[in-house]
């Protein structure tokens, strides 16, 4: 394999990645978002408390996280192709990365959200608010930057989730570390995937720490 | 019939082992366009007591009227409209900290839904009643303490209130600030008509700008009437030691000063 080839490689498995990364990050915060809402409004400090429901919530999430992603991989293939038609590949994986990002992302804003002033609250239910307007105009309003450094670590966490979705032929950089550098001992190429995964987990981190500054009106 | 009539209120918080009665049996009465000081250390049961008006406490007994309408008996959006007549203004300000102050004072608007280009207008009248117009643009954290306190009377204004209800709002003030926001407010009350209530432990507060007083002392009124009255000739323990309070801390500061 020459150097255009190996660069080709790397390239295509760059964009796999974030393929990979970018849609699982967001079909996990369309579902993890409002689960998360949904457990810091119904905890029993939150707008309107459920218990009940809380705790069965709560139970299922714990359940959810603590599965190993590699186990969870495995464990929901039959879920996965009938989803996307195959267990393996780029896409298919999308599939348990969303699956483990889920309960995750929503502890994340379930915790953002619960760091919103109460008084905040108070002072908008006092104004009349609704509680949907309290839930997005102020609790998802008050807690942005909070959330976008959550955003940061979930992108952070699932490039690490999908380099071990290579183990099972998940496609993209971790694939390709997995493949030569384990497999074949072709000890360079994995070195360079590595360097390349870093190099994305850093300009990543880089930005979103940048957003999220800008963004914040609490400093001043 | 008085405007916000108080009668056999009762609240009580249940604990696991036992149960803590922050409100005992209380009756009271404020006319409108008044401004009523309700009293009492830290502990008597007052700020219970005011968020029981516009229920952000649900009392346990009693009846609320509000202009005749009683609090806990309406509907989810009766309480939500009934809830914009009334304004709160708070210890520690409760501004949004990511909204301008401009923002923040169209916020009670925004629930109103009236029109952006409308609030902003009368936000910035609001802002010029209070002072403040020039600190449109600022973000809170930019405020001092008196300063948010005027965006939060700004806010409170905004949603065009019958009553404005003050828990604790000069306490986290120094004393010519407090002054000047007592002032503010007076100010209000004479120019709008709205009925004022005012929750505080501090003496002074009470005697600048309120007409009647309720003192509170463990979740029972023992005291109430025309000002001058309670703080000439106190009959209860709790009055008296307010007063005592009061005294020992102007001559702390006149010693101070001296």
């Amino acid at each position: 394999m020459g150097l255009t080839d190996i660069a080709k490689m790397l390239a295509d498995g760059t964009k796999d990645t974030l393929i990979m990364v970018l849609l699982s990050t967001l079909f996990g915060y369309i579902g993890g978002l409002p689960l998360g809402v949904l457990l810091s409004v119904t905890d029993e400090n939150g707008l309107k408390p459920m218990p009940a429901l809380y705790m069965v919530l709560d139970i299922i999430i714990n359940i959810t996280r603590s599965i190993p992603f590699l186990i969870l991989l495995i464990l929901i293939q039959p879920f996965t192709k009938a989803i996307v038609g195959k267990s393996y590949g780029t896409v298919a994986t999308v599939v348990p990365l969303t699956v483990a990002a889920i309960p995750f992302i929503a502890r994340m804003v379930e915790s953002s959200v619960k760091e919103v002033d109460k008084g905040v609250v108070e002072a908008a239910l006092s104004l009349g608010a609704k509680k949907f307007t309290v839930i997005t105009k102020v609790l998802l309003a008050e807690a942005r930057t909070s959330l976008l450094v959550g955003v940061t670590i979930a992108v952070g966490t699932i490039l690490g989730y999908s380099a071990m979705a290579g183990i099972v032929g998940g496609g993209g950089l971790g694939d390709i570390a997995i493949r030569y550098g384990y497999y074949r001992y072709e000890t360079e190429i994995m070195i360079v995937t590595v360097v390349v995964l870093v190099l994305l987990m850093q300009l990543l981190q880089w930005v979103g720490t940048l957003i999220s500054k800008k963004l914040d009106r609490r400093r001043g | 019939m008085s405007f916000i009539q108080i009668e056999h209120l009762s609240k009580t918080y249940k604990g696991k082992d036992d149960s803590v009665h922050a409100l005992n049996d209380i009756n009271l009465t404020i006319e409108k366009g008044e401004i009523y000081g309700i009293i009492g250390l830290s502990g008597a049961g007052k700020s219970t007591l005011v968020r029981c008006i516009n229920l952000l406490e649900r009392p346990c007994e009693g009846k609320i009227l509000i202009d005749g309408k009683n609090m806990p008996e309406l509907s989810e959006k009766e309480l939500r409209e009934e809830r914009r007549k009334i304004a709160m203004i708070f210890q520690q300000f409760n501004l949004l900290m990511q909204r301008n102050v401009l923002d923040n004072v169209c916020f009670p608007m925004e629930i109103a839904g009236i029109k952006r280009k409308e609030a902003r207008l009368r936000a910035k009248e609001y802002l010029k009643t209070v002072e403040i117009a020039e600190k449109a643009k600022a973000y809170p954290v930019q405020l001092s303490g008196g300063q948010k306190q005027r965006v939060a009377i700004a806010r409170a204004l905004a949603s065009n209130p019958e009553i404005i209800l003050c828990d604790e709002a000069t306490s986290a003030l120094d004393p010519q600030t407090t002054g000047r926001i007592l002032k503010l407010l007076k100010q209000i009350n004479e120019d709008y008509g709205i009925t004022v209530v005012i929750i505080t432990h501090e003496m002074r507060v009470i005697e600048e700008i309120c007409g009647r007083v309720a003192v509170l002392d463990k979740g029972n009124l023992v005291e109430e009437g025309p000002v001058s009255e309670v703080f000439k000739n106190p009959k209860s323990k709790a009055a008296k030691r307010l007063l005592l309070t009061k005294e020992l801390s102007e001559e702390g500061e006149e010693n101070g000063l001296n």
